[in-house]
């Protein structure tokens, strides 16, 4: 049998004494589309953060395709497990800016034309591409900054409450979207959400109560 | 040379300490103290500061002269240091900017001969250069630390995208450098106009030719101009990896 793509064993978090996560063993297969959800506070982000390694844990481990996260380059792993932030945040000046990065940081030269259909495939017309960051709204900052870690197609697809700020039809342009992205090309999906449409749609469920895993069986 | 003050009129100067003090008790602002400890120490400082110059500039001695230009250099470090609030390695990376920017800077003027290799000549500028790196160093230190402060979560974004430090800070970095260099920059601007510099001033007041006065000013305005880029290019590029842990991301 394949080794799973991601594993997580015990993994533990703990910040200024206080636990926010203990005994997270999780596999994750490839081409999954895991819903976590959870109440406020109950460690969410904070695990998604862990699995991108934008955190490190403070007991546990985390493998990813059978070798240890600790074992890869970091810039490397988070371009292939890339995490999209619960509360958008663009940087530089304009909505350009957002999406030359990914390509800035391969040293590849920007595809406008593919920038541009990724915008339109989240609803955002060409005229978004040169706005200004400070002009767009939550949920055109939350579908640019998603496009950001889908310019370059990673393996894994950590979101992090991304339809929070949009209205209904926008949810359900993004939920395709994701859900495209899972069938179609076989991106694996791990959702933050407490949205029952987007909980319905996953395979999998966990649960997070306390920082400690329930995932009914 | 016109040089005119002798310990009498010192004493008479005295009274420009009174007037100070006297503001101070009138209005209550509780200065006193300091005042009086601040003129102590200067007088104390200076004294000793002017006996060990005047002992090293008889010797002439390269080693003592070398020597005395590395400890200014350590205590413009270790004050630059102090001003980085909580950024690790500081004085490391404050010592190395500081030698740099002096040594070149200083070979610089040495090999064009416009500063000669006595100890009257390379103890002085050494501490003008010195001290200005520090300054320098000082502002990047406050602009990086308020900028991955106010920039926190477009840093981790960066990251999050799959950026290495580098590319994750470089906005940062640039910021800084600039915020280091401008105000030698704009001080450039207004020199002569606003402000007499004190090489210049120096000069003048011990009879030296103001035409002559100016082409030595011109020459610390150059040097202050390649000193502070130095510093900051240097002291930036290597502080703003201590943001971040072994396993780039960002601290605390
Ligand atoms: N850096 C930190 N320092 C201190 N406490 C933290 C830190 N990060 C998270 N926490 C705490 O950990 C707990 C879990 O936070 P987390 O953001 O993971 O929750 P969440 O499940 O995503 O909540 P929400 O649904 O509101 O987004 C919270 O109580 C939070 O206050
Ligand atoms: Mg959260």
């Amino acid at each position: 049998m394949e080794a799973p793509l991601l594993k997580t064993t015990n993994l533990e978090f703990e910040v200024d004494g206080k636990t926010i996560l203990k005994g997270i063993t999780l596999t994750i297969e490839k081409g999954d589309f895991l819903t976590i959800t959870g109440p406020s506070g109950s460690g969410k982000s904070t695990l998604l953060k862990i699995i991108a390694s934008m955190l490190s844990p403070t007991e546990g481990k985390l493998c990813y395709q059978n070798k240890p996260v600790e074992e890869y380059e970091p810039t490397d792993y988070r371009k292939e497990v890339s995490y999209c932030f619960q509360t958008a945040t663009l940087f530089g000046e304009t909505v350009k800016d957002n999406l030359t990065f990914p390509y800035d940081i391969r040293n590849q030269p920007f595809n406008e034309k593919k920038a541009l259909s990724a915008l339109k495939s989240v609803g955002l017309g060409k005229e978004y591409l040169t706005k200004s960051v400070h002009a767009l709204s939550g949920g055109e900052k939350q579908r640019v900054a998603l496009i950001r870690n889908i310019l370059f197609m990673p393996k894994v697809l950590l979101l992090d409450e991304v339809t929070s700020a949009l209205d209904e039809e926008n949810q359900t342009i993004i939920r395709s979207l994701i859900r495209n992205l899972n069938q179609e090309q076989g991106i694996t999906i791990v959702w933050v959400t407490h949205n029952t449409v987007e909980i319905q749609s996953s395979n999998r469920i966990v649960h997070l109560v306390n920082g400690e895993m329930e995932e009914p069986k | 040379m016109n040089l005119a003050i002798n310990n009498a009129s010192l004493l008479f100067a005295t009274a420009l300490v009174g007037i100070a003090l006297i503001v101070v008790y009138k209005e209550k602002l509780g200065l006193g103290k300091d005042i009086l400890i601040g003129v102590v120490r200067a007088v104390i400082q200076l004294v000793a500061v002017g006996f060990l110059l005047g002992y090293v500039f008889n010797l002439n001695n390269i080693i003592v002269t070398l020597a005395l230009v590395l400890v200014i250099i350590f205590n413009a470090s270790f004050n630059a240091g102090k001003k980085s609030n909580g950024i690790s390695n500081a004085f490391k990376i404050s010592f190395i900017a500081i030698l740099t920017a002096t040594s070149l800077t200083l070979v610089v003027l040495l090999l064009s001969g416009a500063v000669l290799f006595i100890p009257s000549q390379v103890i002085p500028i050494s501490g003008m250069i010195a001290s200005n790196s520090m300054i320098a160093i000082g502002i990047c230190y406050r602009n990086l630390n308020a900028k991955f402060k106010d920039q926190r979560q477009q840093v981790l974004e960066k990251l999050a995208l799959g950026a290495n430090l580098k590319q994750a800070s470089i906005t940062i970095v640039r910021d800084s450098i600039r915020s280091g260099m401008l105000p030698t920059i704009e001080s450039a601007k207004t020199i002569g106009i606003v402000s007499l510099p004190g090489m210049m001033s120096g000069l003048m007041f011990a009879g030296v030719d103001p035409t002559y006065a100016i082409k030595y000013q011109i020459m610390v305005t150059f040097m202050l101009l390649s000193t502070t880029s130095i510093a900051s290019v240097m002291a930036s590029y290597m502080a703003y990896k201590e943001f971040y842990t072994e396993s780039k991301q960002l601290k605390n």
